[in-house]
């Protein structure tokens, strides 16, 4: 099965438009050929252990034409946050839609536009960010992701230059008559003391069957902060595959939010790089599934040099027949004294036929360190639920607060409003008695 | 009102109840006082209707009827209310909207309306006085970070807002200072009378200084022993419960 899918997409790849800059068909050219040697990743692999791809193997998702649709796409409204006045690029199945797209009022020396527009103009500018080595550890999905490379969002912001408006990177599927895939890579750039807060939100129409490829690369100099939201809501029939790639500079700071609710099959990679001191890396994720929804959640953290920092805090909640996976893995390099490094995981299993794969995986290599890790999996608390049950609470209500209150642990990290709020809308959704629980929130 | 049956209980098949009878009617306040393990707070654990009991014979009854079939949100909507001997935590979940929806179920239960945010602040406020718990804690996570003695009081001041029929308080006097105990006290003997009644779990005569109970029972090994009024406590207090083993062993 798998030859047949290579074969797909190298076909795929042969009908692509070789209109890009000649050093990106380089690019192109040498991911495909690592794709047509490597193939799809099987279970053999540690780093998919957990996770069977073969639903995305067997699909032979189509990548669309760019600019192929034009109506306007249904989804839009339910997933906008004009309303928040934010900067706003949107993709529908796969393509940047300019008529959508709000940018307003950026400050000086700031780029964000799609990376189609970029490549369609000046791409010499984003040149340096791509020819970075990422070699080692490319999966199938990222050597696609790069043959593949026309769009997805281009931000620049320049040394000291702090964006105020919160920037939306918003992608759709729509329900189409074949399985597409849209391959997306952001580049993030931030200057030296840049500011910028990120939300990518990815969405699809309730029954749509699609592929979602999405990297994101982000490059934060001395003192550069990233605010960094994914919120993942495909459709419960979509598939996603994603990646934060961070390098952080001096005194850079990330914060993360990786949130993840939607998807039949989902993998989040993130991987940062503190590459100088101070560097700071705050990873938060929350995952809930259901049904027979599988999500994997994968962070790696790389500690390279002395006074590096990084926590991490993700929780999952699964019902159903749902599957999850979390590996959370710390590398701390022998020159790296004085790292400060925390991991923690925590699962809840609503059902008895869900299940959760969780693993820390600290290397430590150097010995002044401070590292710590935990992953608990467990049910309700049974005396919580009689507590509340004994107040008069009935007991599907009494489930969802407990429910709820251990989700509201990673959802009260979030300090950007209107993502929170967001969230808070689609936890409590999947939960009974809505209404009456979010009144309980201490 | 309360009827216990030649009630014999077990948990993981280890007899804990064993035969033990108790009648209270409604009016009345009754102290249980036993050793530790004797089966006290399983004793309340099984009328609050908490999970992982088994009822190996006897039975229950509440105002005639089986009580032990009437899920632990029935029995509270019913009016039977449990001040437990360890209050359990829960992050994330506010005290003060758990107290709102537990009065609202009551109310609507009752054919009440509910009370709106207006008419409950009000009641909080009369009751703060009555109980004197720190207001601060009524916006935290229930019972989260709270010291052992203002989770009791909390327990009582749920208490005093829920206006029970049935209040059964599993050694809510253990772990308070003088002062709380005499406000316990204040919020038990408030609610006395009428058709309402009141079984204390207790290891202190003390607190029946300021309750003053209309019975006393000793729980040792599962049973009711022996019954008695007040000065059954002040005995105990003074003798321990030896005495009583060795006279119901040759009765
Ligand atoms: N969940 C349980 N599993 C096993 N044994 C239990 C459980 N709960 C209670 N027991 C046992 O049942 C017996 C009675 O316990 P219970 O808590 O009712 O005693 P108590 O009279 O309230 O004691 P104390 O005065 O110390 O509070 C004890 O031996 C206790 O160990
Ligand atoms: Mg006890």
């Amino acid at each position: 099965m798998s030859e047949a899918a290579v074969a797909h997409y190298l076909d795929q790849y042969a009908r692509l438009p070789q209109s890009a800059p000649v050093w990106l068909n380089g690019i192109r050219a040498a991911a495909i050929d690592q794709f047509r040697r490597t193939g799809f990743p099987s279970m053999r692999q540690e780093d998919w252990k957990y996770t069977d791809v073969r639903p995305i193997i067997k699909r032979n998702f189509l990548s669309v034409a760019a600019g192929a649709d034009a109506a306007r796409p249904e989804l839009l409204d339910g997933y906008t946050m004009q309303a928040w006045d934010c900067h706003e690029l949107v993709f529908v199945n796969g393509s940047c839609r300019s008529a959508y797209t709000h940018i307003r009022d950026l400050e000086q020396g700031v780029i964000l536009r799609s990376l189609a527009e970029v490549l369609r103009h000046d791409a010499t500018g984003i040149q340096p960010y791509f020819e970075q080595v990422h070699a080692k550890s490319q999966s199938a999905f990222d050597n696609l992701n790069s043959a593949f490379l026309a769009e997805g969002a281009y931000l620049y912001v320049p040394d000291g230059v702090c964006i105020e408006k919160p920037i939306h990177l918003l992608f759709l599927a729509e329900q189409r008559p074949e399985p597409l895939v849209g391959h997306f890579r952001n580049l993030l750039v931030l200057g030296k003391q840049a500011r910028a807060t990120v939300i990518e939100t990815y969405a699809g129409a309730d029954s749509a069957e699609y592929l979602t490829n999405t990297i994101t690369e982000y490059t934060g100099a001395a003192s550069a902060h990233l605010r960094h939201y994914k919120l993942q809501q495909e459709s419960l029939r979509g598939f996603h595959v994603g990646s934060l790639r961070a390098t952080l500079g001096r005194d850079s700071e990330l914060v993360s939010h990786s949130l993840s609710l939607g998807g039949a099959l989902v993998r989040n990679n993130i991987h940062a790089e503190l590459t100088e001191t101070g560097a700071a890396a705050t990873l938060n994720g929350l995952y809930i599934a259901g049904g027979k929804q599988h999500v994997d959640n994968h962070t790696c953290v790389e500690h390279r040099v002395p006074h590096t920092t990084s926590a991490g805090f993700y929780r999952g909640v699964l019902d159903g027949n749902a599957r999850g996976v979390f590996n959370g893995r710390v590398v701390v390099h022998a020159q790296a004294q004085k790292t400060d490094a925390q991991l923690s995981n925590a699962n809840l299993l609503l059902s008895s036929q869900a299940e959760i794969d969780t693993k820390p995986e600290l290397e430590i290599y150097a010995d002044d360190v401070k590292c710590s890790h935990g992953t608990t999996v467990g049910q309700l608390d049974e005396n919580m639920l009689f507590y509340l049950r004994s107040r008069a609470i009935d007991e599907k209500t009494a489930r969802s607060l407990l429910t709820f209150a251990f989700a509201e642990d990673v959802i009260n990290r979030i300090d950007f409003k209107p993502v929170r709020e967001r969230l808070e809308l689609s936890v409590a959704g999947k939960l009974p008695d809505t209404e009456l629980i979010r009144n309980f929130m201490a | 009102m309360l009827n216990i049956n030649n009630l014999h209980v077990s948990i993981d098949n280890k007899q804990i109840l064993k035969g033990l009878n108790l009648a209270v009617q409604a009016g009345e306040v009754h102290a249980i006082m036993g050793p530790n393990g004797s089966g006290k707070s399983t004793l309340a654990g099984v009328l609050a209707g908490r999970a992982g009991y088994t009822v190996t014979a006897g039975s229950v009854t509440y105002d005639g009827r089986d009580l032990l079939t009437m899920e632990p949100e029935i029995r509270a909507r019913e009016g039977i209310f449990l001040a437990f001997q360890y209050p359990v935590e829960i992050p994330g979940v506010n005290n003060i909207y758990l107290l709102k929806a537990a009065l609202n179920a009551i109310r609507v239960h009752r054919g009440l309306s509910e009370l709106d945010a207006v008419d409950f602040l009000s009641l909080v406020r009369n009751k703060l006085k009555l109980i004197k718990l720190k207001e601060d804690l009524l916006g935290r996570s229930v019972n989260e970070g709270f010291s052992g003695g203002e989770k009791k009081r909390n327990e009582i001041f749920q208490m005093a807002i829920l206006e029970p029929r049935l209040a059964i308080l599993d050694e809510t006097d253990s772990g308070l200072d003088i002062d709380a105990l005499k406000v316990v006290a204040d919020g038990v003997n408030s609610l006395r009378g009428g058709d309402r009644a009141i079984i204390l779990v207790t290891h202190y005569q003390r607190l029946l200084n300021y309750i003053v109970p209309d019975y006393v029972h000793v729980l040792t090994d599962g049973r009711i022993i022996k019954s008695g009024g007040r000065e059954l406590a002040l005995k105990l207090e003074e003798h321990g419960y030896d005495w009583v083993r060795e006279e119901a062993a040759v009765a």
